[in-house]
């Protein structure tokens, strides 16, 4: 009981951080229709951004965070301004291609500019965890948690309560009327790269401190988030949300009581389940491409 | 026409270096290195080749081997088994080199063997553990590292002395680590200690809350640990959030003590550690006056103290295929071979000789390294 009751508090703080990293990139895919590989390297610069500001240059850890998700967001609009934009209209093939060459030319810089060494992250959390009856959590974790809901609840609210919002989703629903009603379908893009790139930063910026940063750590992380949106339905964001709780419990509970050796497979169990049974995902609200 | 003038221009630079390469490379010995430098592995396998450039350095600063200065070329296998055979085959088809040294990984070496076999070129192992690449029969293998049954029997004689009665597993998924486990826990049955689970890890994992979680609920006093140094920190850190109580052992020697201080900071007190080397007292090691001399020179070349762990290996390594370039009195793949059986080198390890193992006719050679304990305690590397 008290090993289910660790591996259910494990889920969620998991979920958290896992429903961030789905979020932004089932944006980019649903609003932009690019299948975005840069995802995890955005996340693993989020981190570094922590470690550059944190440790090298001593600021603040809290306001290193705000730096951090900003400068992601930064890039994230540079990304777009310099490589998808000319990409418009190019088929999903040609895309996937660049992004897949950015993937390897950042992670390399990461390297080139950090070495490969893992580099740590000092956290003005106490080092002695949360214990709640029988079973613990370190004070890190729940800080993540809390800022991971915090983000997503604003995306939530940034979608569908603002002008940007609407005009996002009357992009995702077509973009071609949406840009004969006068949206600067160029202006929706980069601010959605934009976002979506800030939300990986986020993650990383959230988990470095509680991992370490290093150079491949983007890999694993971007696999789950493809996972997740799958699992949620492109382009959704309840579905992301909901994704990445299912994705950590069924990870947690699989190692658990199944096999550890098949942690990081459950999800993909899972996902080749849904798609028999729910080939769209989910939550999906429309018909997937490619 | 601008077009055709920088393409005549690109030619001749083309054509200039590909006559000066072999100009400047004559009476070269060359020796090939393949080590992961980017990737998963990618700190072990700079600071192995760190290593292996002081022993270049030392060794032409002394007038080389057989009147020629060596070169080594070292290639990035990038932490991935089909990288690693292509390293395999520019190092053998295009630079032609007699004798390599490589791969890091046991899963890397295990990719590289098939292509020393086509090619009949000597490889140095200095860093894999998993005993089937001596065991399964490949003549042009020599191992300097230890194999996870060595480490475990050397172990034996400290797992009585530290009273361990149950014992869990956490081990990366990959020849290494699934090797080391079988082995340890083969050698602590035979102790009469009870194994409780055995658990397993992805290599490129961040998060072993699943498994912390059962090991946890598995009541044991002792943990074993296999992985490369990332790992172990995050393993240390979830442990103390997960308030683990049993006392960690990391094996394999890529477990780099000071980076798990700096890294994982008090979460790594009271942990234990088998090691290859031990830079913070080198009068524990078999030729102390050379590993001293080594450190010295690492820390005047400023690589990272934490990297001495692995980048002695590189220096075991290069000292090693130079000898036998000597003994053989010329710089060709069988003579080498043949002259590698016989030598006799000091190393930073200890003393390397091979000795045979795996089937009958075409054994590899495999050297018996020192294995040492050590401790973490307030923050600093022990004695145990």
């Amino acid at each position: 009981m008290d090993q289910l009751l660790q591996h259910g508090l494990n889920a969620l703080m998991l979920g958290g951080t896992y429903a961030l990293l789905g979020i932004g990139l089932t944006l980019i895919f649903g609003i932009m229709r690019v299948v975005n590989f840069t995802h995890g390297e955005l996340y693993a610069f989020g981190a570094y951004m922590m470690y550059m500001l944190v440790m090298l240059t001593g600021a603040n850890f809290f306001v290193a965070l705000v730096l951090a998700v900003a400068l992601g967001v930064a890039l994230g609009a540079a990304l777009e301004f310099v490589l998808l934009r000319k990409l418009r209209g190019a088929d999903i093939d040609t895309t996937m291609l660049v992004m897949i060459g950015a993937w390897i030319a950042l992670q390399n810089a990461e390297q080139l500019a950090w070495t490969g060494v893992a580099q740590s992250i000092d956290s003005p959390f106490p080092s002695a965890p949360l214990v709640i009856g029988t079973v613990s959590v370190s004070w890190g974790r729940v800080f993540v948690f809390c800022v991971a809901l915090a983000l997503i609840a604003a995306t939530y609210a940034l979608i569908n309560h603002t002008r940007l919002g609407k005009a996002m989703r009357a992009t995702f629903q077509d973009r071609d009327t949406a840009a004969l009603m006068g949206i600067q379908i160029g202006t929706i893009n980069n601010a959605t790269f934009a976002l979506g790139s800030g939300l990986a930063a986020a993650a990383g910026a959230l988990l470095g401190p509680v991992y370490v940063a290093y150079p491949t750590m983007g890999d694993l992380a971007a696999l789950k988030a493809f996972a997740i949106v799958i699992l949620g339905g492109l382009g959704s964001i309840a579905g992301a949300t909901a994704g990445g709780f299912i994705l950590a419990l069924a990870e947690e509970l699989g190692a658990g009581y199944i096999s550890s050796g098949y942690r990081d497979a459950m999800g993909f169990v899972l996902i080749i389940l849904i798609l028999i049974f729910k080939p769209t995902g989910l939550f999906a609200q429309k018909e997937r491409v490619g | 026409m601008n077009r055709t003038i920088w393409t005549s221009i690109g030619a001749g630079l083309v054509g200039a270096a590909l006559l000066a390469g072999p100009a400047a490379a004559q009476g070269v010995i060359r020796i090939g290195v393949t080590q992961p430098l980017t990737g998963a592995f990618a700190a072990s396998g700079n600071y192995v080749t760190q290593g292996a450039k002081i022993a270049e350095d030392q060794i032409n600063a002394a007038g080389g081997v057989l009147g020629r200065k060596i070169q080594l070329v070292v290639e990035d296998n990038k932490s991935n088994p089909t990288e690693a055979v292509a390293t395999a085959e520019k190092l053998i088809g295009k630079d032609k080199v007699p004798v390599m040294m490589g791969a890091w990984s046991s899963t890397l070496t295990l990719a590289v063997m098939p292509k020393l076999m086509e090619y009949g070129v000597p490889m140095l192992v200095e860093t894999s553990s998993s005993g089937k690449i001596t065991t399964s029969g490949n003549p042009w293998i020599f191992r300097i590292s230890p194999t996870s049954e060595m480490e475990a029997k050397a172990f034996a004689a400290m797992a009585k002395k530290m009273g361990i009665k149950k014992a869990d597993f956490l081990s990366t998924n990959n020849d290494f680590g699934l090797g080391a486990a079988k082995e340890f826990s083969e050698m602590l049955k035979g102790q009469g200690v009870q194994i409780g689970t055995m658990e397993t890890m992805d290599p490129k994992a961040t998060d072993f809350s699943a498994q912390l979680a059962k090991i946890k609920a598995s009541g044991s006093d002792t943990l074993f640990v296999t992985t490369a140094v990332e790992q172990i920190t995050l393993i240390l850190k979830q442990a103390k959030e997960q308030q683990l109580k049993a006392r960690i052992i990391t094996t394999g020697g890529s477990n780099s003590p000071d980076q798990l201080i700096q890294q994982a900071g008090d979460a790594a007190n009271g942990s234990f550690h088998l090691v290859f080397f031990t830079p913070w007292f080198p009068e524990a090691v078999k030729n102390p006056d050379l590993a001293r001399k080594f450190v010295a020179e690492w820390n005047a070349r400023k690589y990272p103290v934490g990297g001495l762990t692995e980048g002695f290996r590189g220096w075991d390594g290069i000292n090693t295929i130079v000898a036998a370039i000597k003994a053989a009195g010329k710089a060709e793949p069988q003579a080498i071979q043949k002259a590698l059986w016989n030598v006799k080198v000091k190393g930073i390890n200890g003393d390397i000789a091979f000795i045979k193992q795996g089937p009958a006719g075409k054994e590899s050679a495999q050297n018996v390294p020192s294995v040492y304990v050590v401790k973490i305690e307030k923050g600093k590397v022990a004695r145990n």
